[in-house]
């Protein structure tokens, strides 16, 4: 029994490492811009399908796919800024959420256009390789997903505390006005600010691809564990993301064994009401977003 | 039914359906059609988009082959389809559109809420529905009369599936004590791992379920799923899938190095498809399952099994295909005897159908005062060098059962 | 359309119209009444969805909540029971605005606002998915299922029938919703909403109880919807919790009255003209092609032109053609 604790603890902390990843894209939006991604799910779907044609078509290896990912969504979310969102960013909420599912239904639909309703899956020797740590099976694909997702938001985390740009994101992130008034080009860094959120969304895709069956009906799924993840974590905080992603990843493991895993994510959609009514900042939020 | 009548029924079917399918030769069909000269017009109702879009057009392929070979024969049938994009509420427009384009016999439609969502407007239009593919018992206990099920009620097929798999020979390291059953959690995998764990009781098998697991219809990661199921120890694993869980279930297993003496899903659509052997190689075999299955020893089956080698020769004539085929064939053998194309003639044929000749395992297709029709065989299948193969009854079989299975690790 | 702002031009060309509505069963077909009985459903609930969203400001994603709930009761009243719905639908009416004063209640009461909002209502609404999928007296992903209507049935008692019953059963609903919505749009209550809507600091400060008139928005609009979702029920005679209680139903719901105009009363009703039939031919068009997802690329499409090039819905822009602006109906505020 220890064992399957201790195996499926450990399944959740690596799975929640890459809804963290998914939740510090979505969470990096909200702080610049104040608008939510209702189409982030979107986003890793689009990421897994790149790492799925980058395994099929051209047998590139995950490393490669990530970075392409990275590449094609971080453009994907500058142009959509820079073209469309920008406009919208004194528009009503409402607006700007009807937005963004509109942009959610345009990529299920041409995905689904594109490669068919059927799954896809990434099938090579490696997705059977395991390490063994005493009588643990850890799976190989997975805790290397993780451990990118942990290294990307790390890097991610550094760059914004002291890159130039990274600056630039904080400080439109705290004052728009005040940021505009000491320079700060904020159609640029709302952007990059995109780009970046979108890439983050990406990247995790196409670090699930080989472990996920890719269809293009998961994304609403994606969607709403980030929202989840951020809303617990606290909207606008990274470290926020980060705890949320584990906590999510262990509750949803823990609750599939305890009662039945189609059940599971009940337990996690009673901590986010909980959340919004009790502590609606989150846990390691600061002040009320909103 | 007690299971020992049942099995000497269905051994003594099979062979009765063997011995006349040698003695006609071509499709059973009077020459009388071909003097015919107005075409029937067929609605097919079917999820063509969604989720359930992979079986939905295995039927469809199925369905297209029998209008082809009915064709063939002079019998004219005009089938037109609609997608019901995998949502149960979408049966009944898609029913009425149909209807409304002329149709004056429906068959449909795969799904079991669509089946019955269709089955409302089939109803209230007196248009009689012919049903291909649909398991929930609740479709022929809803007191429709225009509703015709040539597809077992999954309940039968896990009572007669799991009588085969009791019978199957012990020792040599195979003597399952405890199971565990792992069951998606839509509507069909709802009711058939119930059916599992009950039936397993009444039989009497002398195993012990220790654990029902059931997973969201969407998860795409089972790995905890595998890991609960691996920590009851038990000796089987019964999984209640479909194509792509199963792939995802066995992947975990081999994984997690989880052994068990056999998996068996009793009335699980999917490990017999070819999607699950080209995905899983070698890992795919020894896997069995328990479903409606044509026989290949009739005579019907070897001539439709040829024309689809020569038709499709990249996809595998399953169950779906068969049962759409099938759907055709008691459509066809309706509107033959019936001489007309009015919807009430085609329900008056339908209720004296007894058509013996047809691919798929069982007695004479033929409807209940409900329209089910109960004589359908379940024979026990089991994935041997990448393809399915019937192990029991032993009147059907192509192959000896391989039991226990053979470790991943061996499988090198 | 009453009060003193109608014109009489409004008048005529509403009751052409409903005439219309009401002889068109003489000449199409059981699949156009069916076709557009799913209208009609759809701009109920969008008439229902427009009143929290569009006049009381209140995003709701989970309306898929009082839609699946209101089903649920109405069928398991009648099919477990054998009650008429002409008692399940009273039932179901105040079992779903109770639900809606609930979501409302815990909302208002605890500061949820806009997104937050949003996403408190789409977590209730996959709670109660879940919470059915798990739940062996509703049946679980079972499903609920209905009996086949009976020869000697009479309509008007089962309130089950024909494509031409419940053609004209879900008009006079709708009708009848339009009406009671049109009217509170223009009480007291209405420019109560429309005030807390555009400032509510403000609105409070003009002595407006905001909590108590944001409630009844939640309230009224959540019953309707459980209205609507009962005559899904009797309609199609079987019910799962993910096709009922689903997010994509949410979703589905609220691109009608978009699509149509916010705050405005027609605007739900031409949404729901445009979205079904939209759907209707993108799907047969998308399987003649071969093409999955063409509906849904669609939707997303004709979604995205609206909110970025007429953010006021269609019907703003009809109004305008068809001379109808009077006072009122060139403005998205208006009825």
């Amino acid at each position: 029994m220890i064992e399957l604790y201790a195996g499926v603890a450990i399944n959740g902390l690596m799975i929640g490492a890459v809804y963290a990843l998914v939740a510090t894209g979505l969470n990096l939006i909200f702080g610049v811009m104040r608008v939510v991604n209702f189409a982030h799910g979107e986003i890793v779907v689009g990421g897994m399908y790149i790492g799925y044609g980058a395994w099929a078509l051209l047998g590139l290896p995950t490393s490669v796919s990530v970075a392409l990912a990275a590449i094609v969504m971080f453009g994907f979310g500058y142009c959509f800024q820079r073209l469309i969102g920008n406009q919208f960013a004194n528009r009503p909420q409402h607006a700007q959420f009807v937005l963004y599912i509109s942009l959610a239904l345009i990529i299920t639909g041409g995905l689904a256009m594109a490669f068919g309703p059927d799954p896809r899956s990434i099938q090579s020797a490696a997705s059977f390789s395991v390490y063994k740590i005493g009588s643990l099976r850890v799976d190989a694909t997975r805790l290397q997903a993780a451990l990118s997702a942990a290294g990307v938001i790390l890097a991610l985390w550094l760059w914004l505390r002291f890159s130039l740009t990274g600056k630039a994101l904080q400080a439109a992130s705290q004052n728009i006005i005040g940021g505009r008034a000491i320079g700060i080009r904020i159609d640029h860094v709302f952007a990059i600010a995109t780009g970046i959120g979108f890439a983050c969304a990406g990247i995790a895709g196409a670090l699930i691809a080989p472990l996920y069956d890719t269809t293009p009906y998961l994304s609403a799924d994606f969607t709403l564990i980030a929202f989840i993840i951020v809303i617990v974590g606290g909207l606008a905080s990274l470290p926020g993301a980060m705890l949320g992603g584990l906590i999510i990843g262990l509750v949803e493991g823990l609750a599939a064994i305890l009662f039945d895993p189609s059940a599971k994510s009940l337990l996690s959609y009673g901590l986010l009401i909980a959340i919004l009514l009790f502590r609606p900042m989150g846990l390691l939020g600061k002040r009320r977003a909103l | 039914m007690t299971e020992s009548k049942f099995y000497s029924t269905t051994r003594r079917n099979l062979l009765m359906a063997g011995a006349s399918g040698l003695i006609g030769s071509g499709l059973p069909m009077p020459a009388v059609l071909r003097a015919q000269t107005s075409a029937l017009k067929v609605g097919v109702i079917l999820p063509l988009s969604g989720v359930l879009s992979f079986p939905g057009i295995a039927t469809q392929r199925g369905t297209d082959l029998a209008v082809r070979m009915f064709g063939d024969e002079g019998v004219k049938l005009e089938v037109s389809y609609a997608d019901t994009e995998s949502k149960p509420e979408n049966g009944r427009l898609a029913a009425e559109k149909l209807i409304r384009d002329g149709a004056t016999i429906l068959i449909g439609a795969w799904d079991s809420g669509a089946t019955i969502s269709a089955a409302q407007a089939a109803e209230a239009a007196k248009v009689p529905l012919v049903v291909n593919v649909g398991s929930a018992p609740q479709i022929t206990e809803q007191g429709f009369t225009q509703l015709f099920r040539n597809f077992p009620p999954s309940s039968e097929i896990v009572a007669k599936g799991v009588a085969l798999f009791k019978d199957l020979p012990r020792g040599n390291g195979f003597d399952p004590k405890s199971a565990v059953v792992l069951h998606v959690n839509d509507t069909f995998g709802q009711a058939t791992g119930g059916a599992v764990k009950a039936v397993f009781e009444k039989l009497g098998l002398g195993i012990n379920i220790l654990d029902v697991i059931s997973y969201d219809a969407r998860a795409r990661d089972l790995s905890i799923e595998v890991a609960k199921a691996k920590a009851t120890g038990a000796d089987l694993v019964l999984p209640i899938t479909r194509v792509n869980d199963a792939i995802l279930i066995v992947r975990e297993m081999i994984k997690q190095d989880y052994n068990p003496m056999a998996i068996y899903g009793p009335s699980s659509p999917g490990p017999y498809e070819k999607a699950f052997t080209d995905a899983l190689g070698k890992f795919a075999d020894e896997y069995m399952t328990s479903v409606p299955w044509y026989d290949p020893t009739t005579e019907i089956a070897k001539k439709v099994l040829a024309r689809w080698a020569k038709d499709q020769p990249n996809d595998r004539f399953e169950l779906n295909s068969g049962f759409g085929w099938e759907s055709i064939q008691v459509v066809a053998d309706a509107f033959t005897r019936a001489k007309s194309t009015k919807s009430e003639d085609l329900h008056a044929a339908l209720k004296a159908t007894n058509i013996k000749d047809h691919p798929m395992a069982g007695g004479p297709i033929a409807f209940d005062a409900k329209g089910q029709n109960t004589n359908i065989a379940i024979p026990l299948l089991q994935n041997q060098k990448g393809a399915p193969v019937v192990i029991a009854p032993a009147a059907a079989a192509g192959a000896k059962v391989k039991l226990p299975m053979t470790k991943w690790a061996d499988r090198a | 359309m009453s009060g003193s702002t109608t014109t009489r031009r409004q008048v005529a060309l509403g009751s052409i119209f409903l005439l219309i509505l009401l002889l068109l069963p003489l000449v199409v077909d059981g699949y156009y009444q069916t076709m557009l009985t799913t209208i009609f459903i759809t701009a109920l609930v969008g008439i229902a969805w427009n009143l929290m969203m569009g006049f009381a400001g209140q995003l709701s994603l989970g309306h898929a909540l009082y839609f699946g709930i209101g089903a649920y009761v109405v069928a398991l009243m009648a099919e477990r029971y054998g009650l008429s719905p002409w008692l399940g639908f009273p039932v179901g009416f105040l079992v779903t605005s109770g639900l809606g004063l609930v979501v409302g209640f815990l909302g208002f009461r605890f500061g949820v606002k806009g997104v937050y909002f949003a996403l408190l209502t789409i977590a209730f609404a996959e709670f109660a998915r879940l919470l059915f999928e798990h739940w062996d007296y509703v049946g679980k992903t079972g499903g609920l299922f209905l009996g086949s209507v009976k020869p000697d049935n009479r309509s008007l008692i089962t309130l089950r029938g024909s494509a031409t019953f419940y053609y004209y059963a879900v008009l006079a609903t709708t009708l009848f919703a339009w009406l009671w919505c049109g009217y509170l749009v223009r009480s007291r209550l209405g420019y109560f909403w429309r005030a807390v809507r555009d400032d509510e600091d403000a609105a409070r400060a003009l002595g407006v109880r905001a909590f108590r008139v944001n409630l009844l928005a939640a309230g009224i609009s959540a019953g309707i919807t459980g209205i609507a979702g009962g005559w899904f029920a009797l309609m199609n005679g079987n019910l799962f919790p993910e096709s009922v209680l689903g997010m994509r139903v949410s979703i589905d719901f609220i691109i009608a009255p978009i699509v149509g105009g916010l705050g405005t009363l027609c605007g739900p009703i031409l949404g729901a003209l445009i979205v079904v039939p939209l759907n209707e031919i993108a799907k047969e068009a998308g399987q003649a092609l071969g093409l999955n997802g063409l509906n849904i690329l669609l939707y997303g499409t004709l979604l995205f032109i609206v909110i970025v090039a007429a953010p006021d819905g269609c019907w703003p822009w009809l109004a305008n053609r068809l001379a109808l602006a009077g006072r009122s109906s060139s403005k998205p505020d208006g009825p």
